[in-house]
């Protein structure tokens, strides 16, 4: 049994908010310099110079490298073998919180009266219990320009995985600059309506450039960038090769009835970390 | 690409030979608000008069992070502009000279550009750490109790965008 405060918890989060807030997450600022060098239309250079140079800008003097430094946005996989002591996790995290957007702009409000928290506080806190005895903590700073332009469609099965593709690239394609791509695209396929879209933002935990284990979903995935990037939204909005850094999906079971699908659009600039507990310390995947 | 050099407020008829595509370097003053500041401005116009004047400005859309050590402001690049578009023509139909945002704009916004001969620039979303460098002053204007979404004139040196609709109308973006 791994029996851990959730103080200890909080403690990564917090960490990550201030760590990732001012450094892009490095496969994504690697996928951007690619496409920068890659990129004809002049525009397009242009904007892909500038994200890298802001991205640079930011990391060396502990700027936040975007201003919307989002909403935090939390999966905290549990493993059987591990006893949480402490405080309830959801107000952990919101204290961890607090304390890491002390410097970054308050960006979440009440939803009816539109009064600001004034805290960046609640977290969007996922658990799940896995095998194990370890605690994995994976954090985004999710901004809205991005959250704003995803979409969930419950297709039926008649429609199919044909539909379902065109909807994922028309998504984007609808999304054109407003996300400021080029974006990452989660796709979640299956599942219910909520674990549809929870598996959407889940997939955004991927690095850029690595490979799905599902030979099929990779496939799947191949195929979908290859479509995204043929839509000359390209970046800003501006045309050009490279209107996605990454699409991922993940999938889970779903009913005979359905066939919901869910596309999580993250912008250009991933601030994500994950670490994992355990009784030999921590470390950072 | 070589960028344009251009003084804010502008002088119409610079603002008139921009083509859309050209990269600028935009230097001056400029307004900066987003959604909470406009639905709180037209308040002001329906009750008969505006909290503030905005005739041969620019406004940017934006809401800045807090300023740290060694920043006159905190981070600070666009949000969406489509927010927005409901507010634009009557404003460029009442003096606005230009707009600075991202994204694309709903085509009563690119009537209203081109009929009052303005011009909508595009900055680089995402690129906040990048335009904290090129604000050189800040001075709070109205609706402090906003917060991020106050209304603030900012000087800026060299602050990079995109020409997204110029003042004949013509876009970008694939509408």
């Amino acid at each position: 049994m791994f029996t851990i405060d959730t103080a200890a918890i909080a403690a990564q989060v917090r960490d990550a908010i201030v760590e990732t807030s001012r450094n892009m997450e490095p496969s994504c600022l690697a996928a951007l310099e690619k496409a920068r060098d890659a990129e004809d239309v002049p525009a397009a250079r242009f904007a892909l110079t500038k994200m890298c140079e802001n991205a640079r800008f930011a990391a060396q003097n502990g700027y936040p490298v975007c201003q919307d430094t989002g909403m935090c946005v939390v999966f905290v996989e549990i493993g059987k073998d591990v006893a949480l002591t402490g405080k309830l996790l959801q107000d952990a995290i919101d204290d961890a919180v607090k304390d890491g957007y002390a410097d970054l702009r308050k960006s979440v409000l009440d939803p009816v009266t539109r009064v600001n928290t004034g805290t960046n506080a609640p977290a969007v806190v996922h658990t799940d219990f896995v095998p194990g005895d370890e605690v994995k903590v994976s954090v985004m700073l999710k901004g809205f320009g991005s959250e704003n332009m995803s979409a969930l469609y419950m297709l039926n099965p008649a429609q199919g995985l044909e539909t379902a593709k065109d909807l994922i690239v028309r998504t984007v394609a609808d999304a054109a600059s407003n996300p400021c791509p080029p974006v990452i695209v989660g796709v979640g396929l299956g599942g219910t309506f909520e674990l549809c879209a929870k598996m959407s933002k889940q997939a955004l935990f991927r690095r850029i450039g690595s490979s799905n284990p599902d030979p099929l979903l990779d496939e799947l995935e191949r195929e979908l960038m290859t479509r995204i990037n043929s839509l000359g939204v390209g970046a800003q909005g501006f045309g050009g090769k490279t209107t996605a850094l990454g699409v991922f999906i993940r999938k889970y079971p779903t009913h005979i009835s359905s066939l919901p699908v869910a596309v999580n659009i993250l912008c250009h600039c991933s601030r994500a970390k994950i670490a994992v507990l355990s009784k030999e310390g921590v470390r950072y995947e | 690409m070589s960028e344009i050099r251009l003084t804010m407020p502008f002088d119409k008829t610079e603002l008139a030979a921009l083509k859309v595509g050209d990269g600028v370097l935009l230097s001056g003053t400029m307004l900066v608000f987003r959604d909470a500041g406009h639905k709180r401005l037209f308040q002001s116009i329906e009750a008969g008069k505006p909290d503030f004047e905005y005739d041969g400005e620019t406004v940017y859309f934006m809401g800045p992070c807090p300023a740290v050590k060694g920043q006159v402001m905190g981070s600070c690049g666009p949000t969406t502009s489509g927010r927005m578009d409901k507010y634009t023509p009557y404003m460029f139909d009442h003096g606005l000279a230009a707009q600075i945002g991202k994204g694309k704009r709903s085509p009563d916004c690119i009537e209203a550009i081109k009929r009052n001969k303005g011009v909508y620039f595009a900055a680089i979303g995402g690129a906040g750490a990048l335009y904290s460098g090129a604000v050189t002053a800040v001075e709070e204007i109205c609706y402090p109790d906003l917060g991020t979404e106050a209304v603030r004139r900012i000087t800026v040196k060299d602050f990079p965008a995109i020409v997204a609709i110029d003042s004949r109308g013509r876009c970008i973006y694939n509408n």
